[in-house]
């Protein structure tokens, strides 16, 4: 199994060509027991996700466009008053901005981050279990921790990394205060969290470009730095798509890391930091009671998912197949020069 | 340079590495060692993962009045930090052992039957010939890019409605299977069980189920190892869901985490004291299967 791109999932589905259909195992066996069990067996997916995915997400529209309190449960109609009430606060406005740059602050260097280690790892290293292992160890460690860890390091007075922006002369950044320094802060923690789970599907998609590339990319004289840009980079093009569309629907989701930054996690004083998810939190359960506001911004979040996860799926796919690409052609060309240099020596 | 695949084939990887170090070759070929700087490197990164965990051990071992005065107080642990585990399993504002079993009872629950519910609905699409199988499994698919917070509000009405506001259950049954799981047994199951050997099953005349018990299941197992670890992983840290439907008399650890930093803000050295306790778990579940977890990313695990 390869790392699954989301671009060919045709590819993945269908499997080979399959043997040929052979009716009735056997006469004796129950036809009953043959038809319905696949059904029967697929069947507890499709229920639960019938009454706790399909049926709320319905139903979501149909609270959105009514009044309804977290005590006193369904009220009127109010057909879109909840969705203009939403944008007509500054909250929901501040909570995008945050999203999006918390977003991007995570996402970019992460990726990047990723892709490098990743290219430290696919080398024949010694103790290679061991390396994997210890890039993936802050996998185990919960956001909520993180988010407690960090939200220490980096706090206003006496933080630790206040402290060594002192020792190189830098004076205290008020990270709990200044919005783009808390939005730095919270995205450390994704960051912190997901780079080097990240770096083993690069990895692992890295792994599977054929070797043959790189032998005739030496030959053809490219260096380390040339061979990185010009093979592995395009070559690994559907899994970059597909790790930045996953960090796309987690990221603009995220919650856990804002609400343990401080101790009321309410998303900062003047709501530096507070996120859409958050919002939506604050909104429903803590606060306004109010799950039919909850229900509108609930639909917003999953449009700007789909907007953002779009967007960012075309700037992948335009960045990733930029000039820097090998045509199947060239390839080819550069393989038989390969082929011809081994030939003569 | 052409024989090394051929002594790999023939005597192993070992002899393969051996020979490939004896012939000394260089020409930048792709199977030499790299230099120090790419293990320094990788170093500092794994330097960068500990590094936070590290310093919950030195700020547990601390105190309120040290954490003040220095950003690091101390260097080492020390045994003040089983003084702040005490005082955190004692604490007041929730029982932490009342947590502890409910993340246990949530993580092993929900593991088991999304491994369970997983194996047998992959089974049934990598196996099994039904009208609309290719359709419905294009459809779990499509149900991955949908984002959980999108019903989350409805759904919290239901789980109202059943009274179930602050019972596991609440937790529980939303996550009992997963299109995920679905997908990557469906996925491992095309390649590991061979048709033939269903079929013999069959002929020998096995029910359906009997099939799938002695035959898939079995076949399965390695996947649904890796699938039962990241279930857990995913469970043991899940904090928003179960922060909307579970309340402070019965919560589970991360939202006992989070009481302690409402109730005790100003006492840090007793948070990551906490902090600690909450990752320890997955800490030494990750020394024995840490492997798999890396396995099973490299093979297509897609995040939780």
């Amino acid at each position: 199994m390869s790392v699954q791109s989301p671009v060919e999932p045709e590819s993945d589905l269908a499997p080979a060509p399959r043997q040929p259909r052979r009716v009735g195992f056997s006469q004796t066996l129950s036809r009953w027991d043959v038809k319905v069990s696949p059904y029967l067996y697929i069947s507890p997916f499709f229920i639960l996700f019938f009454v706790t995915g399909l049926f709320p997400i319905l139903y979501t529209g149909y609270v959105s466009v009514h009044k309804w309190q977290l005590l006193q449960g369904q009220g009127d109609f109010v057909g879109f008053k909840n969705f203009t009430d939403v944008f007509d606060q500054k909250d929901f406005w501040l909570s995008l901005r945050n999203t999006l740059s918390i977003f991007i602050l995570s996402s970019v260097p992460q990726v990047i981050a990723a892709i490098l280690i990743a290219a430290l790892l696919d080398q024949n290293l010694r103790a290679k279990t061991f390396w994997r292992m210890g890039v993936l160890l802050p996998y185990v460690v919960a956001p909520v921790a993180v988010g407690l860890i960090f939200g220490r390091l980096f706090a206003d007075q006496s933080g630790l990394i206040n402290s060594w922006l002192g020792a190189i002369g830098i004076d205290p950044v008020l990270w709990h205060v200044d919005p783009l320094a808390s939005h730095i802060a919270i995205a450390s923690m994704v960051n912190f969290r997901w780079t080097g789970y990240n770096a083993l599907i690069f990895l692992a998609a890295m792994q599977a470009v054929p070797r043959e590339l790189y032998e005739a990319a030496i030959i053809d004289g490219a260096g380390r730095a040339r061979q990185f840009f010009s093979v592995t980079i395009p070559q690994i093009r559907a899994t970059v798509i597909f790790v930045v569309i996953t960090s796309t629907i987690g990221g603009l989701q995220i919650f856990d890391e804002p609400r343990v930054f401080d101790a009321t996690g309410a998303g900062g004083a003047s709501r530096q930091w507070l996120t859409t998810t958050l919002y939506l939190y604050n909104t429903g359960w803590s606060g306004q009671y109010n799950l039919g506001r909850a229900a509108a911004i609930a639909w917003l979040l999953f449009l700007l998912i789909l907007v953002i996860g779009m967007v960012n799926f075309w700037v992948t796919k335009r960045i990733s197949t930029g000039d820097s690409n090998l045509s199947k052609k060239e390839i080819k060309a550069a393989q038989k020069r390969y082929e011809a240099q081994r030939k003569q020596s | 340079m052409n024989s090394i695949p051929a002594i790999e084939q023939v005597a192993g990887r070992g002899a393969a590495r051996a020979a490939a170090r004896k012939t000394g070759r260089k020409v930048g070929g792709y199977d030499r060692r790299p230099g120090v700087l790419n293990y320094i490197l990788l170093g500092l990164v794994v330097v960068i993962g500990l590094a936070p965990l590290y310093y919950t051990l030195v700020i547990g071992s601390s105190d309120t009045v040290s954490i003040a005065q220095k950003p690091l107080p101390q260097w080492y642990p020390d045994a003040s930090l089983f003084t702040n585990f005490k005082n955190v399993i004692n604490a007041e504002s929730f029982s932490f052992w009342q947590a502890v079993g409910n993340s246990v009872i949530i993580a092993v629950v929900v593991s088991a039957s999304t491994v369970l519910l997983s194996t047998l609905a992959g089974f049934a699409f990598a196996k099994l010939r039904f009208p609309g199988r290719k359709g419905l499994l294009v459809f779990v698919i499509a149900t991955m890019a949908i984002p959980t917070q999108l019903g989350v509000v409805p759904l919290y009405i239901i789980m109202s409605k059943l009274n179930w506001i602050g019972h596991l259950q609440a937790v529980i049954v939303p996550s009992l299977v997963g299109a995920f799981g679905v997908f990557w047994m469906t996925q491992y199951l095309e390649e590991a069980l061979p048709y033939e050997l269903v079929e013999a099953a069959r002929v020998d005349g096995a029910s359906m189920f009997r099939t799938f018990w002695s035959i898939a299941l079995p076949a399965a197992r390695p996947a649904a190892a890796m699938l039962a670890l990241f279930t857990f992983v995913a469970q043991w840290v899940n904090f928003f869901w179960p922060s909307i439907v579970l309340n402070n008399q019965n919560p589970t650890l991360p939202l006992a985490i989070r009481l302690l930093q409402q109730n005790y803000f100003v006492d840090y050295s007793l948070i990551m004291a906490g902090v600690f306790l909450m990752t320890l778990p997955l800490l030494i579940l990750f020394a024995f299967a840490g492997r798999q977890l890396v396995a099973g990313i490299m093979a297509g695990a897609v995040k939780g």
